[in-house]
């Protein structure tokens, strides 16, 4: 938990002499991965960051989006890896007071939470049983005590993540733009630490998290309390409408260390301090671990000594405890003293900006075959295929995880979770849309490809609910940075994600990049998470209710790309095979007619082709509907192929469309007009779904056995442990 | 028409019933904190959901020993409408303003979940404009949700007519699927699932209507009583 040798002498040199004790903690969370991103900063620049709608300010640790009528919208990730696979419970749970901060830092209410959970295979694996199901009663717990919904998420297991966790929240926030914290300080200001005491937990949890997992860290990792944040929440949104904030930042990894070196280096100001006054949880802490404890539920907060009364008015009312620490100077350091005497007086600028790295990549040797195109043996039973391909960990329903999140408080919650998108109203009359998603079985076999299919899905998602993605989070996880085998991986998949948001004019709002995760058994496999947020300015699509005689219409085509599907993976127990790959024009092209088609009102619902492929696609429309469908192979769009890759080949740009079917003229000859690919592939009735080829029945499995089996399976796997 | 909505620190469906108090069915509300005395002019007060003092100790117990509840308990002896939802229904108990007791769901898990409840009884000011037997689509959001009372309080409220609200199918493992209990005089209403969230149509994916009456039978009670 220090500086490598090097950068003890590199920082020797930038500040003319030996560190104190003091600034060599400070330094070593600063500059550690977590904090600094010092081996991806310099390539993340790529990625599109402006436009129409993205508010830029200075320190915010979220992004903002303009979403009219005076109103934005915030949104953040950030994962909490390393402490869940841990101690999943606190880990999940401080992971998501951490990305709400960040919400609030900004100035914004937070309205809406997404997780994305992954863990080792669960069926065979009873320590990732233990992680999963901890890891949700934390996000859980968390969420559901501030009164934030969890809207959305996804859960997926794979053998890759053996004894780890990967747990990604996304926050989302809402506010008047007028109320957004124009952070700024003048000399004299105050600087104040509100919330919860400083204690000895988290210590080092930077730099836990920048290292590979090989131990068991447990003081790393921090102790969640929702109760203290729900009150530091009002009690910051009121102090914020008497405008009695300056400038706010949430206290995370690297705790004080980082938080007031990085506010000095944005905000252009020094800031002088004494951890004398920070109020601690135990009388006897050394100034090095109060600098660096990543105790949670803390804010830092900048004001001046007029308003300070004010404030703390606000927090008595709260019982919050809040001291003032410290003041603005003008000399741009970071100067930390105890009992009057100096123990650190550091240039911000050294601290918080650490030497970024240019590290070597070279293309795994992994990726040299594993595209080869493969055929399996032809299957005996295509139904008893698909019933286990719906039960499995993967596919088969997440109610057991969402069931357990308040996903309605806040009242905001139109399109609820096991939808493709969820959708929220806003408060002038609009909608926002979002989702979150990963692909680690493709961004292994292709890590650009992978990547892209990931923002991809994720637009298909929100596109399906009406929206029109305006803004992207990215959150891009991979292993140790130093291997380059790994580090090209994660420098393709970034190319991707920036021709993606380019082509497409999606700025990317926010983000966070996880690195070193790895156990002594290896690294993670490529794992970006990219989340949409799409807006909808009149109504979204409200789902109806599938009957009888009701049409489906396939968009986009089918091609032969199996590779990391759930089908070769789960069914065939292979790796490879050609991973999908998104056709940006037709893409868009089919993006566009499906937002049309849902203005148009004609249709009942809109439904994305991914995992499991256009087999559970129909399933999922048919399990939530309690009705039969009949769809010819011989009638889906793209070319012909063997039926098993027709069925469950992940191919990007796909939707499924349901509507009455006195609609289909006026629905095909919209969809002509936009020049997509597309074919009434089925219609719906009878009890079961059924699938032929040639006219001959390929597959036939009961809705009703089909539907208790994906509805039932996740839970059946976690109870009986 | 002044409802209350009393705001404990961790409530978090207060905002939630504010909204729908003043949007929809255009009372007038008003926040109430905890350690304030309860203004005098209400003819309603609610207490909304959340995780008041986090949930501590146990669901509702710190925050039954407000001083708040002691008005509460004042104005409920003079009858006066009062509603508890969720946390609110929990600290009415706690309170000893209604029987019984909230214990953890049986599936041992927060239950967030849409159900359907029966009317029990249409004589409360928050159940007049129903029909005895009605349904009324609603989710539930809690972790301590099951309602129990002992065979002897269980024949009494129902001689009493003290079963304001019940599940349509065993939901959490409560005594008789009972959701909403009142006082002995009615006028005290708690009940778990959470009618603020399914009063309008937008975020209520069945029907919205059924949940309205709850809001709408307080408008009819306070304008008899104006």
């Amino acid at each position: 938990m220090s500086l490598e040798p090097h950068e003890l002498e590199e920082l020797k040199l930038k500040i003319g002499r030996d560190p104190t004790s003091t600034e060599l903690q400070i330094v070593a969370a600063e500059w550690s991965e977590h904090c600094s991103y010092k081996s991806s900063k310099k390539h993340l620049k790529i990625l599109p960051m402006d436009g129409p709608l993205v508010i830029n300010e200075k320190g915010y640790d979220s992004g903002v989006l303009d979403v009219g009528d005076g109103y934005v919208v915030t949104a953040h990730i950030e994962s909490h890896n390393h402490p869940s696979a841990v101690e999943p419970y606190g880990g999940a749970a401080t992971g998501v007071g951490g990305v709400i901060r960040d919400i609030l830092s900004a100035g914004t209410r937070p309205i809406a939470l997404l997780d994305g959970l992954r863990f080792g295979d669960i069926e065979k694996d009873q320590h990732a049983k233990w992680l999963f199901k901890n890891a949700v009663k934390g996000v859980a717990d968390y969420g559901n005590c501030l009164g934030i919904p969890t809207v959305g998420g996804e859960v997926e297991f794979d053998e890759c993540y053996a004894d780890y966790a990967m747990v990604d929240v996304a926050a989302i926030g809402f506010g008047k733009k007028e109320n957004l914290i124009k952070n700024h300080a003048k000399k004299g200001d105050l600087v104040v630490l509100m919330g919860g005491a400083t204690g000895r937990d988290g210590i080092g949890g930077s730099q836990f998290a920048s290292d590979s997992l090989e131990s068991e860290n447990r003081s790393a990792v921090q102790i969640p309390d929702p109760f203290i944040e729900k009150l530091i929440i009002e009690a910051i949104l009121e102090a914020r409408n008497e405008k009695l904030i300056h400038a706010m930042k949430d206290l995370g990894g690297g705790g004080l260390s980082c938080a007031v070196s990085e506010t000095a280096d944005a905000l252009d100001i020094g800031i002088e301090m004494d951890v004398d006054n920070v109020h601690t949880r135990e009388s006897d802490m050394h100034s090095d671990e109060i600098m660096v404890s990543e105790s949670q539920e803390r804010m830092l907060i900048i004001t001046d000594s007029v308003k300070l009364v004010k404030f703390q008015d606000i927090c008595n009312k709260f019982r919050i405890e809040c001291s003032v620490i410290g003041h603005v100077t003008f000399d741009n350091k970071m100067h930390v003293k105890k009992d009057g005497k100096t123990i650190a007086n550091i240039s911000t600028d050294v601290v918080a900006n650490a030497t970024l790295l240019d590290l070597p990549s070279k293309k795994p040797e992994y990726l040299e075959n594993i595209e080869d195109k493969k055929s399996f043996p032809p299957l005996s039973d295509y139904s008893e295929v698909m019933l286990k391909l719906l039960a499995s960990p993967n596919i088969a329903s997440k109610i057991w995880v969402y069931g357990q999140y308040d996903h309605e408080v806040g009242i905001r919650t139109v399109v609820k979770p096991g939808y493709d998108a969820s959708v929220l109203r806003l408060d002038n009359g609009k909608f926002l849309s979002i989702k979150i998603d990963g692909n680690p079985k493709q961004c292994y076999v292709n890590p650009r490809e992978g990547a892209i299919g990931c923002f991809e899905e994720a637009c298909r998602n929100v596109v399906c609910t009406g929206a029109k993605p305006i803004g992207m989070l990215d959150h891009l996880q991979f292993g140790n940075p130093r291997d380059p085998e790994i580090f090209w991986t994660f420098l393709e998949s970034l190319n991707g994600l920036t021709d993606f948001a380019k082509d497409f004019e999606i700025p990317c709002i926010g983000g966070k990049v996880s690195l070193y995760n790895e156990t002594p058994k290896g690294s993670i496999k490529p794992t970006p998470v990219i989340g949409v947020i799409g807006l909808i300015d009149k109504k979204p699509l409200r789902v109806q209710k599938i009957n009888t005689d009701d049409c489906l219409i396939m968009i986009g085509n089918t091609k032969d790309e199996l590779g990391g599907s759930e089908y070769s993976e789960y069914i065939h127990k292979f790796i490879g095979g050609k991973c999908p790959a998104v056709d940006f024009s037709e893409s868009k092209k089919n993006m566009n007619a499906v937002l049309e088609l849902i203005e148009t009102e004609l249709i009942k619902s809109a439904h994305d082709c991914s995992k499991g492929g256009l087999a559970v696609a129909v399933s999922e429309l048919c399990m939530t509907n309690l009705i039969g469908c009949t769809v010819s192979l011989d009638d889906v769009p793209g070319d012909k192929m063997d039926a098993d890759k027709i069925l469950f080949s992940e191919s990007h740009s796909r939707y499924l469309v349901t509507f009455e079917r006195k609609n289909l003229q006026n629905l095909e000859e919209l969809l002509k007009k936009h020049n997509v690919s597309f074919k009434t592939i089925g219609g719906f009735g009878g009890e079961s779904i059924r699938f032929t080829d040639n006219s001959k029945s390929l597959i036939d499995l009961s809705v009703d056995k089909a539907q208790k089996t994906w509805l039932n399976s996740l839970k059946e796997m976690v109870m009986h442990a | 028409m002044n409802v209350g909505v009393i705001v404990f620190p961790g409530s978090n469906c207060d905002r939630d019933m504010f909204h729908v108090l003043s949007d929809v069915f255009h009372m007038t509300p008003q926040y109430c904190w905890h350690d304030k005395p309860l203004p005098e002019n209400l003819d309603a007060v609610v207490l909304p959901g959340g995780f008041s003092y986090g949930d501590r100790l146990r669901a509702g117990v710190i925050a039954a020993h407000s001083p708040i509840i002691q008005d509460v308990k004042k104005i409920a002896e003079k009858g006066i409408p009062i509603l508890g939802v969720c946390n609110g229904f929990q600290i009415l108990v706690e309170s000893g303003l209604l029987p019984g007791v909230l214990l953890k769901n049986d599936s041992l898990n927060f239950m967030c979940e849409w159900t359907n409840l029966t009317v029990e009884n249409n004589k409360t000011p928050f159940t007049n404009k129903f029909e005895l037997n009605e349904k009324i689509p609603i989710p539930i959001a809690n972790g301590d949700g099951r309602y129990f009372v002992d065979d002897e309080t269980l024949k009494q409220l129902e001689r009493k007519n003290q079963i304001v609200f019940k599940y349509d199918q065993v939901v959490n493992g409560s005594s008789n699927q009972i959701a909403g209990v009142c006082n002995e005089d009615g006028n005290v209403v708690g009940m778990m699932p959470h009618p603020e969230r399914a009063a309008e149509p937008e975020i209520n994916p069945h029907d919205n209507k059924p949940s309205s009456l709850i809001f709408e039978s307080l408008l009819k009670k306070i304008g008899a009583n104006n």
